[in-house]
C-alpha cells in the first residue's frame, strides 16, 4: 500500500516535468513568433524587447532557456509581468491560491454529501416518487448555468432580501481570508459554494444512482440478500463501496480543474480574487508570465488531484493495490 | 414426516415490455429432511427462478409469484423482506452458480463470513471470525487463519466456491439451495466440491435442493430428482427410478447424452433436435412436443399425468407405449 502511494507520487513529479516541458515549447518555441516580444506585451519599445532577450536568454539553446525560465518560476521567484510594470507574478499566484482553494474545497464538500445523498436515496428508492423528484433535481441543477445562480443568489441575499431575517448576515461581495476571521469566511463563502456545487451535486448524484442501480444487478448483492442482511447495510456496505470508483474518477478530474482555474464565473460572479479571475485577466491583456504561471500552478493541481484519486483507488478497492 | 419445504402449484411471471411472460407454470414440489433434491433442466427451463421467487429473491418490483409454499410447516411464500431476513441465510442459505461474482470484490472472505454470522446471532466479532476460521478449515481451505484476510480476487475459482460454500453453512442451514454449484469450476475441481458438498451437508444435517443442468451431478449427488422443461416439472421420482425407467422422453434424451462407461464408444453422442419454446408461450399442449420423437397428435392437447407411487411424469406416454418406445435398460 504505501509503496503504491510512492510510486504514485513519483509518477507525479515525472508527469509534472512533462508539463512545465509542454507548456515551455509551446510559449517559447512556437515557430514564427518572438518569446520576447510576447513577453513585452502590446505596444513594447524595441529596448524592452531587447532587455527581455538577454534577460531570458531566448538567444541561447533551448535548455538553457528553459532552466532559465524554471529559475525564475521556482527558486528566485522574480518573474515579472511587463504589462503590469513590474508586478511580481508569483507572489500574485500565491495571493490567489488561499481564495480558490477555499471556494472549491467547501463546495466540494457540499457536493460530495450532496450528492452522496441524492444517489444513495434514489436508488434505494427505485422507480418511487422520490427517485424521479431527486433525478428531474438534478436534471434542474446541471441545466441552470453557474453564471445565472450565482446572480439569482446575488439578487435575493444582496439586495432584496437582505433587509429580511433570511440573509442579513450576508456581507459584501468578496473573500474575507480564513486568518482574518473564521466566521467571516465561512459567511463570505456559504452562498458560492452552494452555487458552486448545485451543479456538480446534480451530475455526481445522477452517476452515482446509475452506478449504484448497476451494482443491483450483481451476483453478489444477492448473495448479501441471500445471507439476511439488512438493506441499509446491503446498501452501504456492498453496493455503495464498489460503485464508487466512478464518483472518486470524476471528482479528481473536477476538483483539479476547478482549483486550476475552472471555477472563474464564480469567482467572477461573488468577486472573490482567484486563479480563474487572475488567469481571465491575464488572458484578457496577453500577459504571458501571469499565463504561464497560472498554467504550470493549474496543473499542478489536476496531477496532484489525480494521484490522490489512484491513491483513494487503492483505499476503496483491494483489487487495485500492486 | 412432514416436507421441510413443501412448494405447490408454484407460477412465477415476469414483466416484460411486451407484457408478462410466464417462467414457472404449476411446479410443485417437496424437500423432505436430509434429502437431497436434484432440479434438472436446460437454461431457461425455470430451475433457477422457482427457487429464487421461492426465497424472495425476484425483483418484486417485476415479478408475480403465485401458489403456496411453507417451510417448516409456515407460509414463505410472498412474506416481507423483514420476516424472510430472518430465514435467509440462517435457515436457508444459497451457493451461487458463479463463484467469480457471488462474493463483493471489495471485502476479506472472513469479514463476509463474520457478516453473515453476525447478522443472526449476538456473537463477537472475534467468535464470529474464530468460526469463519474453522468453516474455512471444514471446506479444505488450506491455511485457513490466512485465508480469512484475503480478499475474493486472491483466491482461485475453486476456492471462492469453497469460501462461499463455508459462508452458506455459517449459520447452520436446514435447507441449502445450490445454484449450479460446480458448474463455472474445473472439472477435476467439481469432483472434489461435490465430495466436500454432500459430506458437509450431511454433518450440518442440510437438506439440499441441487439445481443442475449435469445427470453426472444428478447421479452423484441426489436422493431424489426433478425434470423441468419449459417452466414446468415433466418428471419427478428417485434417482433409482429416473435413471433405471425414465418416463418422459425428454428425460430419455436426457439421459441418452451421457457417454456410456461400457462398450463401444459412440461416434457421436445423440442430442435432442430443435430448441426449448420460447418463453411466454400460450399453447396448452406439451412443450416439448415439437421436439418429441415419440409426438403423436394428442400432445397438442394438455398432457396428463402418470403416477405410480412417488414417480410422476407430465405425458400421454403409459407403460405399454414407453415399453414399445424404448425397453427399459437391463441393470448390468
Amino acid at each position: 500500500m504505501l509503496a503504491t502511494i510512492v510510486a504514485r507520487l513519483g509518477q507525479m513529479v515525472f508527469v509534472m516535468f512533462g508539463i512545465s516541458v509542454l507548456v515551455f515549447l509551446i510559449f517559447f518555441a512556437t515557430p514564427g513568433s518572438d518569446p520576447a516580444a510576447r513577453i513585452a506585451g502590446r505596444n513594447a519599445s524595441p529596448e524592452t524587447v531587447a532587455q527581455i532577450r538577454e534577460d531570458f536568454g531566448f538567444d541561447r539553446p533551448l535548455p538553457v532557456q528553459y532552466a532559465v525560465m524554471m529559475k525564475r518560476l521556482f527558486v528566485t521567484q522574480d518573474l515579472t509581468s511587463f504589462v503590469n510594470r513590474g508586478q511580481k507574478v508569483i507572489p500574485e499566484v500565491l495571493d490567489a491560491i488561499p481564495a480558490t482553494l477555499s471556494l472549491v474545497s467547501g463546495a466540494a464538500v457540499l457536493w460530495v454529501l450532496g450528492s452522496l445523498t441524492v444517489g444513495v436515496a434514489a436508488a434505494a428508492l427505485r422507480d418511487t416518487a422520490v427517485d424521479r423528484g431527486l433525478m428531474i433535481l438534478s436534471l434542474i441543477g446541471i441545466s441552470a448555468p453557474v453564471f445565472w445562480l450565482g446572480e439569482v443568489m446575488n439578487l435575493l441575499s444582496q439586495s432584496r432580501y437582505h433587509d429580511t431575517w433570511l440573509f442579513s448576515w450576508v456581507p459584501g461581495l468578496g473573500y474575507v481570508p480564513l486568518s482574518d476571521s473564521v466566521s467571516g469566511w465561512f459567511k463570505a463563502l456559504v452562498i458560492p459554494w452552494i452555487t458552486l456545487a448545485v451543479l456538480y451535486i446534480g451530475i455526481y448524484g445522477r452517476v452515482l444512482r446509475a452506478n449504484l442501480i448497476e451494482a443491483y444487478s450483481e451476483d453478489y448483492i444477492r448473495t448479501a440478500r441471500a445471507k439476511g442482511l439488512s438493506p441499509t447495510r446491503i446498501m452501504l456496505r456492498h453496493a455503495l463501496r464498489t460503485s464508487l470508483l466512478p464518483f472518486v474518477t470524476m471528482f479528481g478530474l473536477d476538483f483539479g480543474a476547478l482549483v486550476g482555474g475552472a471555477a472563474l464565473l464564480t469567482e467572477v460572479v461573488f468577486g472573490i480574487n482567484g486563479i480563474g479571475r487572475l488567469t481571465f485577466h491575464a488572458l484578457q491583456n496577453l500577459d504571458l508570465p501571469v499565463i504561464l504561471a497560472t498554467v504550470i500552478y493549474a496543473s499542478f493541481f489536476v496531477v496532484a488531484a489525480n494521484a490522490l484519486v489512484d491513491v483513494l483507488y487503492a483505499v476503496i478497492d483491494p483489487r487495485v493495490r500492486a | 414426516m412432514s416436507p421441510l419445504l413443501d412448494v405447490r402449484n408454484l407460477r412465477v411471471a415476469f414483466a416484460t415490455d411486451g407484457g408478462p411472460v410466464t417462467a414457472v407454470h404449476d411446479v410443485s414440489f417437496t424437500v423432505q429432511p436430509g434429502e437431497v433434491l436434484a432440479i434438472v433442466g436446460e437454461s431457461g427451463s425455470g430451475k433457477s427462478v422457482s427457487l429464487l421467487s421461492v426465497l424472495g429473491l425476484v425483483d418484486r418490483r417485476r415479478t408475480v409469484v403465485e401458489g403456496q409454499a411453507t417451510f417448516r410447516g409456515e407460509p414463505i411464500l410472498n412474506l416481507s423482506e423483514r420476516v424472510l431476513r430472518r430465514i435467509r441465510g440462517r435457515e436457508i442459505a444459497l451457493i451461487s452458480q458463479d463463484p467469480m461474482t457471488a462474493l463483493t470484490p471489495v471485502h476479506r472472505i472472513g469479514d463476509q463470513i463474520a457478516e453473515q454470522i453476525r447478522a443472526h446471532e449476538r456473537v463477537s466479532r472475534q467468535a464470529a471470525r474464530d468460526r469463519a476460521v474453522s468453516l474455512l478449515r471444514d471446506v479444505n481451505i488450506p491455511m485457513p487463519e490466512r485465508a480469512v484476510d484475503r480478499y475474493p480476487h486472491e483466491l482461485s475459482g475453486g476456492m471462492r466456491q469453497r469460501a462461499v460454500i463455508a459462508m452458506a453453512l455459517s449459520c447452520n442451514p436446514a435447507l441449502l439451495v445450490a445454484d449450479e454449484p460446480t458448474t463455472a469450476l474445473d472439472t477435476t475441481v467439481q469432483a472434489q466440491v461435490l465430495d466436500m458438498l454432500r459430506r458437509l451437508s450431511a454433518q450440518h444435517d442440510s437438506s439440499v435442493v441441487l439445481i443442475t443442468h449435469d445427470m453426472g451431478v444428478v447421479a452423484e449427488m441426489a436422493t431424489r430428482v426433478a425434470v423441468m422443461y419449459a417452466g414446468r416439472i415433466v418428471e419427478t421420482g428417485t434417482v433409482a427410478e429416473l435413471f433405471d425407467d425414465p418416463w418422459h422422453p425428454y428425460t430419455w434424451g436426457l439421459l441418452d447424452s451421457i457417454p456410456p462407461l461400457t462398450g463401444a464408444r459412440p461416434r457421436r453422442l445423440p442430442s435432442i433436435a430443435g430448441m426449448p419454446p420460447p418463453p411466454g408461450r400460450t399453447e396448452p399442449g406439451c412443450p416439448f412436443a415439437p421436439r418429441c420423437r415419440a409426438a403423436m397428435p394428442v400432445c397438442y392437447l394438455p398432457p396428463p399425468e402418470q403416477v405410480a407411487g412417488g414417480h410422476r411424469a407430465l405425458c400421454v406416454l403409459d407403460a405399454p407405449a414407453r415399453a414399445a418406445l424404448r425397453p427399459p435398460r437391463v441393470a448390468a
